[in-house]
């Protein structure tokens, strides 16, 4: 079992680039040691900005630190960073087009029993709907370094959500297929497309596992680039399918499922199923025990899909 | 040059410019001009030429509603023709009532309040960390001042001993709902920035040669960001819209126009 979050392996790339790179600014509010960045502030005091306990703060400043030429990280909690400082994101960050990467660490129910406050089951709808902004949800450690190390390279905002707990990994360390803003195909089916982002890739390649053995083939796509959404790749696989399935670690609100939805939709009639987090207060549990409530596991999700399927012939 | 002519000549660029678009905020415009005056023709390092150059000056208007003023200054000095503000407010037009950066001049995209502040912070953390001797400005409106971020703001400034900062607030005591005591009370104003651990100047803000005195104190405080309370009139310069809250975002009739652009007039020549 991987022991290595997410959030981690971003503190180990931007630590690998930092000495070479005095651009890189890494900005927390108060969450150095949350986002696992505790490392980099101490090996590169000088390229590190804290701003306390404050989001908006953490946000505008970076967006200020950006137009003078640094490539800033800002990481912070996702329930806050995408919601108390979403009007700082539009505005400084996406409207005026800055180089800032934000890393909404410990998203969706990552902080389980500590309720919906700290909850960001809300974070992709509301950083996708604000032009110019991109919202990747990485699946594991090897993806998310290659996302990272892709990001330095360009100066566009982004904003990152990973989870608190190490994740099993999906790819194996000296082979990540990774094409920057394209979906993975994770297995290629004829019966169910099965399209997931971020700690959801997991339970779809599990479910996906469990059908064939029922003879039930699944297109998976890991669909780290919630946006720019990969269009192609989603309806390719659509396009051979009988129906769908969305996983995500959020509300069926304005997320992937969404997307997809709209996708499918208006571009290649399927019936689509939504699996995510309900319209109302979470479950009291650790992020486990909610996903296994909601049916956010292989089980479940397989348990959907034979549904959706009988449903449909 | 005679700056306070000038601010009385740039006035009329204003009020010509919402007469012709029939929008604009005015009463605000009016009380800051002087402080933009100032900075754009006197005090700050930059030039049309040279919107790129990484040891320019950097300005945010974090009152950003007050944009007409700084596009009579930026077209004024050369940042663009002045023929293109013909488009200011209209269809498809990047001359919006607030400023974008896709203008030349404009660093950043400011309108909603509070972002002005924290936003030169990281300008002015990036001039430190790369050694450079940049200054940063910022000018916030009074009733912005009732917004969280700028306490975040101020906190973090004193924090880091931003002295290469200086912020400007635009003291009018009115904001759109009336007088800015009896919405949401300021005072004591120097008191608060101080105990964030600002340098504070108090002066009377529609005066280009204390705001430039001001502006020169700022330079030489060290270990500290300044903040100058700029206490101005909104409206200023046109006296029946001088101290109205009603003046915040009104359009003048022409008979208005006419009368505001001569007592502007007045103004400008008695300068000289």
């Amino acid at each position: 079992m991987n022991k290595i979050p997410n959030r981690q392996a971003i503190c180990e790339v931007l630590m690998e680039h930092a000495a070479a790179d005095k651009d890189i600014i890494v900005m927390c509010s108060d969450s150095r040691g949350s986002a696992s960045l505790a490392p980099y502030a101490a090996a590169f005091p000088e390229q590190f900005v804290e701003t306390g306990i404050a989001e908006q703060n953490l946000v505008s400043i970076a967006a200020g630190l950006a137009s003078c030429g640094k490539k800033v990280f800002a990481a912070s909690p996702a329930c806050f960073l995408a919601s108390r400082s979403l009007e700082q994101s539009k505005v400084d960050v996406a409207y005026s087009h800055t180089n800032v990467t934000l890393i909404g660490i410990s998203g969706g129910v990552s902080y389980g029993a500590l309720g919906m406050t700290h909850h960001s089951a809300q974070d992709i709808a509301a950083m996708a709907s604000i032009p110019n902004m991109r919202v990747y949800l990485p699946s594991d450690r090897h993806q998310t370094r290659k996302l990272i190390e892709t990001l330095l390279l360009d100066t566009d905002p982004a904003y990152i959500r990973v989870g608190r707990n190490p994740v099993e990994d999906i790819y194996m360390e000296d082979n990540v297929p990774f094409a920057f803003n394209k979906a993975t195909v994770l297995s290629e089916g004829e019966d169910l497309t099965i399209i997931a982002c971020g700690e959801m890739v997991r339970p779809a390649l599990e479910a996906s596992n469990l059908l064939a053995g029922e003879g039930i083939t699944c297109s998976v796509l890991d669909m780290y680039c919630v946006k720019p959404f990969d269009t192609e790749t989603a309806l390719a696989a659509i396009r051979k399918s009988k129906a769908v399935i969305t996983v995500e670690e959020h509300t069926t609100i304005g997320g992937l499922g969404a997307m997809v939805s709209q996708l499918a939709a208006s571009r290649c009639p399927k019936f689509v199923r939504n699996l995510g987090l309900p319209d109302e207060p979470v479950v009291t549990g650790t992020s486990a025990q909610v996903f296994a409530h909601y049916g956010l596991i292989g089980e479940g999700i397989a348990a959907s899909a034979r549904d959706l399927l009988k449903k449909i012939s | 040059m005679n700056l306070k002519a000038k601010t009385f000549e740039l006035r009329k660029d204003v009020l010509t410019l919402i007469h012709r678009a029939r929008t604009g905020h005015i009463g605000g415009d009016f009380s800051v001009i002087d402080i933009l005056t100032v900075l754009y023709y006197k005090q700050m390092n930059i030039s049309p030429e040279k919107m790129d150059h990484p040891d320019r000056d950097r300005f945010v208007l974090s009152k950003g509603h007050s944009v007409e003023a700084l596009y009579a200054i930026l077209s004024d000095l050369g940042f663009f023709p002045k023929s293109e503000l013909d488009n200011y407010s209209q269809y498809g037009s990047k001359y919006i009532g607030h400023p974008n950066n896709k203008i030349n001049g404009i660093e950043m995209n400011s309108g909603s309040l509070g972002h002005g502040l924290p936003v030169s912070i990281g300008m002015a953390l990036a001039g430190k960390l790369d050694q450079k001797d940049y200054r940063v400005y910022t000018v916030m409106g009074d009733g912005e001042l009732a917004e969280g971020s700028v306490w975040e703001g101020a906190m973090a400034a004193g924090h880091y001993r931003l002295d290469n900062l200086c912020a400007v607030v635009d003291r009018n005591r009115l904001q759109i709902s009336g007088g800015t005591e009896t919405v949401m009370a300021h005072d004591p104003l120097e008191l608060r920035f101080a105990s964030f651990g600002w340098n504070v100047l108090s002066i009377p803000g529609n005066d280009v040669d204390a705001l430039n005195d001001a502006f020169d104190l700022a330079r030489r405080a060290k270990g500290k960001p300044t903040v100058i309370i700029a206490n101005t009139t909104k409206g200023c310069g046109v006296s029946f819209m001088e101290n109205q809250a009603g003046w915040h975002h009104r359009v003048p009739t022409d008979e208005e126009y006419q009368k505001g652009m001569e007592e502007l007039e007045q103004r400008r020549l008695a300068a000289l």
